[in-house]
């Protein structure tokens, strides 16, 4: 197990250096001149030139890497040149509230397609199988803005029950804060149940003709204790498996429902970023997203290394 | 964005036995709702329509009427005509990108699955620092940066698809690479490229077009996303996701704008998914073990 390990995280390091690497690329080689976006309309040329030779914008790109990853390394990402913030305070400001969206989302998203799963299971082929696989795959066409969409018309337009934009910080008034994440949350979970419901439905059926689910059977266990006690748990393993590519696309989602619901998280300071070109929090921002992924990624797959077994000692 | 990795998580049971063979009613209804958008999108210049672009003052935000069957939006033009013209839209970046990810990502994952060895831990790694960037993400930002066209976005869509494509193809490769046929056109003494092209090529052919399909119905639903959040193609060139995101200002007043776009892509997504499925279905060995 420690040698798996060792052996995922070294290469994690090169994943991790290359990220980096595309990130700056991405940043530093679109055209668009940071100095003249800094200086807007007061460019001239020689103010573009001074200013360039202040930020280094006239060394090799190589070397301005190396210089910005030396600083990435020591916990400087650097300084919006709009607010003044640094990219750490930025994101340590705006991650609780997409968190806090994806935990709720993920939490709906369970919520329905566990059960469900479960139903479909308990009588695979039959019309509530057949019914709800068909609706999962068809949700599964429903892009987010249009769910989102769908949601605020319902019940911020028509029924007028909840807000459709907004948000007031958990701290000052908790009650309020979890009204502006019920539609954003739902919007979320209605893209991630029917995936959920789909993997651990399969591997439930498969679950369900072991033969220890015939023991069960036949000592006279009832069918929910046998559903929920014996098969749930050992039918949940692919599920923990395309957690990670969900991790993914929940990203994706969040950064689409903030800026739809005007929720102040890491999406919505993505977008504002991109919006006002600002440089800086662009790339800050997409670095530490995407070494965040390559670390929830590699997460997950200890996590899975620790339930099989297989995956270890490289059988898979 | 639902990533194409979705798309290929094996879910054997979901896909009934009895749908192997036989297509039923929904894959034809699909592909004649596939058929009608295409031809609308293609004949669109030709068709006797209002212009997608010129305004009518008079018009604006008009219910539907024998003049404009789809009514006006806000600023008073034609919906029918925007509609079908941002069909042209959606077709053009969802047909184009995933031809990207089909050459590039479908040759690497031929060669890498082929060759193995160093070339396929390289090809393998840097599909994995793709991968590391939520999609969604990279294509805002470099489309934020290389201004809006069709073609950036067409670009950017197409190349974000590779790692996808690329596990599909090394995928089938590795199976088929140990098979009988391959093995004696080996020792006929066959060259790599003969092998390759002649029998690896068409074998691993049926489930990257299956995938090209499902791949068609994501890039589809990326670029409303983008031009949702009036990233994507620049106005006033209609697009389906920038109807959407224009009807979303009106939702209290005139619903329709936003939610007939909304229809009309859900509907093609929906299509294009059905018909991928089905041909999944139709080619995935491991349904054989059914």
């Amino acid at each position: 197990m420690l040698g798996f390990v060792a052996r995922r995280l070294l290469y994690l390091l090169p994943v991790l250096l290359a990220v980096s690497l595309l990130t700056f690329l991405i940043a530093s080689l679109l055209p668009g001149d940071l100095a003249y976006v800094i200086l807007g309309d007061q460019a001239t040329p020689e103010k573009v030139e001074a200013l360039r030779h202040d930020m280094g914008l006239d060394q090799p790109v190589w070397w301005r890497y190396l210089g910005w990853l030396g600083h990435v390394v020591q916990g400087d990402f650097g300084r919006s040149f709009r607010t003044g913030q640094t990219v750490l305070q930025a994101v340590a400001e705006r991650l609780p509230v997409s968190f806090e969206l994806m935990i709720f989302a993920e939490l709906i998203g369970l919520a329905i397609g566990v059960p469900l799963a479960i139903a479909c299971a308990a009588r695979s082929g039959g019309a509530f199988d057949r019914f709800m696989t068909g609706t999962a795959f068809a949700m599964l066409s429903v892009p987010t803005f249009l769910s989102a969409i769908l949601l605020i018309y319902l019940f911020a337009v028509e029924l007028r029950w909840l807000p459709a934009t907004g948000y007031v910080p958990f701290a000052e008034d908790p009650a309020g804060n979890l009204r502006f994440f019920v539609l954003p949350a739902m919007t979320l979970a209605l893209a991630e149940w029917p995936g959920i419901m789909r993997v651990l439905r399969s591997d439930m059926i498969a679950t369900l003709q072991e033969d220890y689910i015939a023991l069960a059977k036949a000592k006279g266990l009832t069918p929910s204790r046998i559903l929920f006690v014996h098969a749930l748990k050992p039918s949940s393993l692919t599920l923990v498996t395309i957690t990670g590519i969900n991790i993914g696309r929940l990203i994706g989602g969040t950064l689409i429902v903030e800026t739809i619901f005007a929720l102040p998280g890491i999406g919505r300071l993505l977008v504002g970023a991109i919006y006002t070109r600002d440089l800086i929090i662009l790339q800050g921002v997409v670095l530490l997203v995407a070494a965040g992924f390559v670390v929830m990624n590699f997460v997950v797959d200890m996590l899975y290394a620790v339930l099989d077994p297989r995956i270890r000692h490289g059988h898979a | 964005m639902a990533t194409l990795e979705l798309a290929i998580s094996d879910d054997v049971a979901a896909a009934p036995a009895r749908r192997r063979r036989s297509l039923g009613p929904l894959f034809w209804a699909a592909i004649g709702w596939i058929a009608l958008v295409l031809a609308v999108a293609i004949l669109a210049p030709v068709l006797p329509l209002p212009s997608p672009i010129d305004m009518d003052m008079l018009e604006r935000r008009a219910p539907f009427s024998v003049e404009h069957w789809l009514g006006t939006h806000g600023p008073g033009r034609d919906e029918l005509a925007r509609a079908i013209f941002g069909a042209r839209i959606s077709l053009i970046v969802g047909l184009c990108a995933p031809v990207i990810g089909l050459t590039i990502g479908g040759a690497l994952g031929l060669l890498a699955g082929y060759f193995r060895g160093r070339f396929e831990a390289l090809v393998v790694g840097s599909m994995d620092v793709l991968l590391a960037f939520p999609p969604l993400i990279l294509a805002l930002a470099v489309t934020a940066y290389l201004g809006q066209s069709i073609l950036y976005l067409t670009l950017i869509i197409g190349v974000l698809g590779i790692p996808a494509f690329m596990r599909v193809a090394r995928a089938s490769t590795l199976t088929l690479a140990r098979r009988e046929f391959v093995i004696a056109a080996e020792a006929l003494g066959a060259t790599h490229l003969r092998i390759l092209l002649r029998e690896l090529l068409p074998n691993v052919m049926l489930p990257l077009i299956a995938f090209f399909l499902l791949g068609v119905a994501v890039t589809i639903v990326a670029e409303g996303v983008l031009s949702f959040l009036g990233l994507g193609v620049p106005p006033p060139i209609p697009s389906w996701g920038s109807m959407i995101g224009e009807g979303r200002e009106s939702l209290d007043v005139a619903p329709r704008l936003a939610f007939m776009p909304a229809i009309a892509m859900f509907l093609t997504v929906l299509s294009f998914n059905l018909i991928g499925d089905s041909l999944r279905a139709l080619t995935d060995p491991r349904q054989g073990a059914l």
